[in-house]
């Protein structure tokens, strides 16, 4: 399991959910509730499951993650900050004049970061497109043989975006060619802007849609890493088809105010709410560290 | 009279010139690309055959991919593969692409910066009897607008070939237009053809009004400039094949010398190459323009040359234009 054992990693969680509060209270603006909830499952990926190197982010080997759904990239920075990409410091500059962390990740912006994203629904087909690239017999990477093998592509989607179309063409894509190289992981969070997923536009039987389509459907808990891996594991030991890790999270998660509140979904914290939200963490933090102990 | 010096057609005003549709220039170039160019690959959605990438798929099977009646997965799986270091070109008709999946190609590929190649077909209105749905004349306005994007518009089958081949090399988001109706092959494989550089088809001793065109009418363009002569007007005229970056000292240049400019497209003159033209010359040199165009109207069903007579877009109504800006020219003086 990587480096770090799983009480590091729940504490690592821990600390990219609190350096989360800091930076949106710092932006003034952002996004709260999914960055919360995904905490683990990025946790995950770049501590136990991607192959990456944050000294060489464009190195051809690694596992190429991209992130659909941009919105959450508060979660992805300060988890890139966190393994090594660049100094924690910076994650105060989200959102700011000048800064590499934009309000929506851009490709060209800060290296590590697979493509611009924001626009919902389109996540699914670049990542798809670019697993389909990789297994053209000329492709210099798909030539070196084993490293094919080797290196897969990640897809991180939000639940709300699969009202795209969009999202369902690239579905029915990645169905079609049987890209087995292509993993995606769906935050099922069951909130979107205008109010609970259900409500907006159904989306249940995801799982079943995932199927009638051709791909391989696994579902986990989103906060228990030990599954998380697992479910990747699983994914990357499936050679027939595309593997979807449907992973259930509370959004807002760690945080009791925000958590399972839609309105949080686009909200930044204030200087009151940080401060209550960053006590709470701490807390958890301590009782995290006293079980492992 | 005509510049020698671009080698246009021998047969340019003879009644045998040849005919082909611009697309056809496509499907050349892009099997031409492919043979240079292992990274060159194709999507289409579900128009294989009319958008002319059929030989290329029948060519390169592993590199040709078929995505169905998908404009916007065409374009973001495009960027996906363009993002892993392929040059993709993708082919719908331009309604659909970039009428679709305009929004795709702004985030995904020109934000990104990705060298997707977008190939608009059966664009203008002489797509003739498929009616207003499927006549694109707002295509170039969407795309000039977005910055990134390179935007040319091949005059006939041969200048789309080599536009073809010379997107497929210039490592930047690209949009191609093409047309679904034959047309006059008036350039030859010896016509320059450089990406951002226009060229003089036509030049008068005295010329009083420059034309400046892209696209298959400006053989349109070449008949009125002929006509006009006849009654001793003399005229300049460029093909402006790129739209984005525009050759502005070329435009400079026959705006200065003529004191008068048309513009032509078959597209709307909201937004178009004629809007483009006007924002050079408003900030360079400014002078008298008359727009030939879709008059801010969608089209409607009918044979494609009924079409460019109803709305005005002949060599009779090019002189028309001509002789009207060169009015208001010497009005002026």
């Amino acid at each position: 399991m990587g480096d770090l054992i799983l009480g590091e990693l729940e504490q690592k969680a821990n600390d990219i959910r609190q350096d989360i509060i800091q930076m949106l209270l710092e932006a003034g603006s952002g996004h709260s509730a999914g960055p919360l909830g995904m905490a683990d499952v990025f946790t995950a990926l770049y501590f136990s499951i991607l192959k990456h190197n944050p000294k060489d982010p464009e190195w051809d080997e690694r596992d190429r993650l991209f992130l659909s759904n941009g919105h959450i990239c508060p979660v992805r920075y300060a988890t890139m900050a966190h393994a090594g990409y660049f100094p924690r410091e910076e994650l105060k500059t989200l959102r700011k004049l000048g800064t590499r962390l934009q309000g929506h990740p851009e490709r060209l912006r800060l290296p590590g970061v697979e493509t611009t994203s924001g626009p919902l629904g389109s996540g699914l087909a670049q990542a798809s497109g670019y697993a389909y690239a990789s297994r053209i017999p000329s492709s210099p990477l798909a030539t070196k043989g084993q490293a094919m093998l080797q290196w897969r592509v990640f897809c991180i989607c939000s639940d709300g975006e699969h009202d795209e179309g969009n999202h369902w063409e690239a579905v029915m894509f990645a169905g079609k060619y049987k890209l087995s190289n292509l993993t995606v992981i769906v935050d099922r969070n069951n909130i979107q802007i205008d109010g609970h997923t259900e409500n907006v536009m159904p989306l249940e039987p995801l799982g079943d849609k995932y199927v009638a389509f051709g791909w391989n459907v696994l579902s986990v808990d989103g906060h228990n890493i030990e599954a998380i891996i697992d479910a990747c594991n699983q994914a990357r030991a499936t050679y027939e088809k595309p593997t979807v890790i449907i992973a259930h999270t509370i959004p807002g998660k760690g945080v009791s105010f925000m958590e399972n509140m839609y309105e949080w979904h686009g909200k930044s914290p204030n200087k009151e709410e940080a401060k209550k939200a960053l006590h709470e963490l701490r807390t958890l933090g301590g009782k995290i560290r006293a079980e492992h102990e | 009279m005509l510049n020698t010096k671009v080698y246009l057609s021998k047969k340019i005003f003879n009644e045998d010139i040849e005919l082909a549709p611009t697309r056809n220039g496509y499907g050349k170039g892009l099997v031409l690309a492919g043979e240079k160019d292992e990274r060159v690959v194709a999507l289409c959605a579900d128009l294989t055959e009319s958008t002319r990438t059929d030989a290329f798929a029948k060519k390169f099977p592993d590199r040709f991919i078929e995505v169905g009646v998908a404009e916007q997965a065409m374009a973001t799986i495009a960027s996906g593969m363009a993002n892993y270091g392929k040059i993709p070109f993708i082919a719908s008709y331009a309604a659909f692409s970039p009428g679709r999946n305009w929004e795709q190609i702004r985030t995904t590929i020109a934000l990104n910066d990705l060298p997707v190649k977008i190939a608009g077909h059966h664009a203008g209105i002489s797509v003739g009897p498929d009616g207003a749905t499927h006549q694109m004349l707002e295509d170039i306005a969407l795309m000039r607008a977005m910055p990134n994007m390179i935007v040319v518009v091949p005059a006939d089958s041969v200048e789309g070939r080599k536009a073809t081949i010379a997107a497929a090399g210039n490592g930047k988001p690209t949009y191609l237009r093409f047309a679904r109706e034959k047309t006059p092959v008036f350039t030859t494989d010896k016509t320059l053809f450089k990406i951002g550089e226009a060229l003089t088809l036509w030049e008068s001793e005295t010329p009083q009004a420059a034309i400046i065109g892209a696209g298959p009418l400006l053989y349109e363009a070449l008949l009125a400039a002929r006509e006009l002569e006849k009654s001793h007007i003399g005229s300049v005229i460029l093909n402006c094949h790129t739209v984005s970056p525009i050759d502005e000292r070329a435009i400079v240049s026959v705006a200065r010398k003529c004191g008068a400019v048309v513009t032509l497209e078959e597209h709307q003159i909201n937004g178009g190459l004629g809007s483009a033209v006007a924002e050079v010359l408003a900030r360079n040199w400014p002078v008298p323009i008359e727009f030939v165009g879709m008059p801010n109207s969608f089209g409607e069903s009918g044979q494609p040359d009924e079409l460019l007579e109803k709305y005005k877009m002949k060599a009779e109504h090019i002189v028309e234009a001509v002789k009207k800006v060169i009015k208001r020219k010497t009005d002026r003086e």
